[in-house]
């Protein structure tokens, strides 16, 4: 029983000394575990594997929140790229975009491609929403543009494509070593739904630069980053592998989440 | 205590003088303890290096940058050539340099490095162990409430009852004046602040999170409006992490006073050593 005892008070001890340990040798003991790529950071990512996998089995295709217009208190704040310096951009904003051709290749039956005065005469939509940067700020504003969902059914997609990528004219990073261009992709389900829109105007007025003119894609279940700006191909796939680092996006790249929608 | 019984035992009136040791904590209540806790040092830790992306706090459903609807944030700003990190609350500020505004190498941080994970700002990195240990903490909650609610622990040690509250104010007398009871039961003052963590913390921390995610406003509408808004839910979010820690600082301290051996060793194998004079129940191996 003394002995029994002994144990447990040891226990106790070595208990006690653990977590102080933790504590003392402050919180910096998991920042080499934690990178992306490392065995215990894969494993903890299976947490945003099985909130995609939830939200997916929950959510369907509701739809996002949509405001008033009374709601829109302020103008929508710019954010990541606000002006590309790419020569291929800067020759079509010269322009005003007169040249601007929006792609839908990959795994389809047809590539098909639009002007922008092409975009501007589909079926449009306009929706008041709250962007929501992964910061933690939200920003309502009214965005107006033409279902994707409309471009991928002229496209139509083979049985093998499972997402869309959508490639980027804005040099988001300018290295020595060249630019960096940004990229995004979804499911096709975030692609198909009714507020995925391409949109082209923003607060009842033509789509700044800053916002992403001349197109920018709206995915209203998700994040600020799964927003493209400046998007000129949307390519389907069935893997996203061979693009940027593999994780899907140019901030998935760097750690972010791909699902986005928490 | 007798001569007689002295010379009986030995060293047996020791153990009554303690009184008697009795189980107390099941493993249901003992094991989803730990992991709480394991899960609410990462929360936190977490949770400070993303709010370090946006270290402001809003009211409603947006962040006004044409107009002001901040009530709170951690900032800085330099003061004669220095860096001088502060908070501002309601519109008083306070210098806080060296621990929240400026920390380290006069490096600009809302909350410093010691009390972030990662140590370093990575916003992708605190969500992905953020959301981690969010679904264990709501999946250990959920064994938690079934297995309590079946061995009875839900009922008799966290709901308070009426007399609870007829006992509220000997119990806070008792606890200003540090005289603790170590009996089978939880005091009125024990039980309120369970149930506070169990009935509102909880649960408000875990809906303000699942409130923030665009996805989840699409499903649960209503959730944005029973906290005002997105921004709101998230100040909310805040707030309750806030009650959480000074929960936690005041557990600690209610520990360490009450003796931390026998209350860590009851919440480890579940034996406490009770007061001198509380029943005894053999069937339970109470001895």
């Amino acid at each position: 029983m003394a002995n029994l005892i002994l144990n447990r008070r040891r226990l106790l001890g070595l208990g006690a000394l653990g977590a102080a340990s933790v504590t003392l040798a402050g919180c910096d003991a998991f920042d080499g575990m934690l990178k992306v790529g490392q065995p215990l950071r894969s494993a903890l990512e299976k947490g945003n594997e099985l909130s995609y996998g939830a939200q997916r089995l929950i959510v369907q295709n509701a739809l996002a929140r949509e405001y008033s217009t009374s709601e829109i208190r302020q103008g929508q704040r710019p954010n990541g790229s606000t002006d590309p310096s790419t020569a291929e951009y800067l020759a079509l904003k010269a322009n005003n975009f007169a040249d601007y051709r929006l792609k839908v290749t990959g795994l389809v039956e047809t590539e098909v491609s639009y002007s922008l005065n092409e975009l501007r005469n589909m079926p449009a939509r306009s929706q008041i929403t709250r962007h929501d940067c992964v910061e933690g700020w939200s920003c309502i504003a009214k965005w107006t543009g033409t279902p994707l969902s409309g471009l991928l059914a002229a496209a139509v997609p083979k049985p093998e494509a499972k997402f869309a990528v959508y490639h980027c004219y804005d040099n988001i990073e300018r290295g020595l070593s060249g630019d960096i261009l940004y990229y995004e992709s979804s499911d096709l389900i975030d692609a198909r739904h009714p507020q995925s829109i391409l949109a082209y105007g923003l607060n009842d007025e033509v789509l700044p630069v800053a916002n992403g003119a001349p197109v920018r894609l709206r995915i209203e279940r998700a994040l600020g980053y799964k927003q493209p700006k400046y998007l000129h191909t949307v390519e389907l796939v069935a893997d996203l592998a061979k693009f940027g680092n593999g994780r899907g996006g140019y901030w998935e790249d760097r750690g972010y989440d791909w699902y986005g929608g928490i | 205590m007798t001569d007689a019984t002295l010379d009986e035992v030995g060293t047996a009136p020791a153990r009554h003088d303690k009184g008697p040791l009795i189980y107390r904590q099941s493993a249901w209540t003992r094991v989803t303890h730990w992991v709480w806790a394991i899960c609410l040092f990462f929360l936190l830790l977490t949770g400070l290096n993303i709010f370090n992306a946006r270290p402001q706090l809003y009211w409603g459903q947006e962040s006004g940058f044409e107009y002001d609807n901040t009530f709170f944030r951690i900032s800085s700003e330099a003061v004669d050539g220095k860096l001088q990190g502060y908070v501002e609350m309601f519109g008083n500020r306070f210098v806080t340099t060296g621990v929240l505004g400026v920390s380290g190498n006069d490096t600009r941080k809302a909350f410093p490095g010691w009390a972030t994970i990662p140590s370093y700002y990575d916003l992708g990195t605190a969500r992905v162990v953020h959301f981690f240990f969010g679904w264990i903490l709501v999946a250990a909650l959920f064994v938690w409430a079934l297995a309590s609610f079946f061995n009875g622990h839900f009922i008799r040690d966290i709901v308070p009852k009426p007399r609870d509250v007829a006992g509220l104010p000997a119990d806070i007398v008792d606890h200003a004046t540090l005289r603790f009871k170590h009996t089978r039961s939880y005091s009125p003052l024990q039980k309120f602040a369970y149930a506070g963590v169990f009935f509102i913390l909880f649960p408000v921390i875990i809906l303000t999170g699942l409130t923030m995610s665009p996805g989840m406003n699409a499903v649960a509408p209503f959730l944005l409006d029973l906290f005002g808004g997105r921004q709101t839910a998230r100040s909310i979010h805040f707030i309750a992490m806030a009650l959480l820690v000074l929960f936690f600082v005041v557990h600690i301290i209610m520990v360490l006073l009450a003796g931390p051996f026998n209350e860590l060793r009851s919440m480890i194998t579940g034996w406490y050593r009770a007061s001198p004079g509380e029943p005894v129940d053999p069937g339970k191996g109470d001895r």
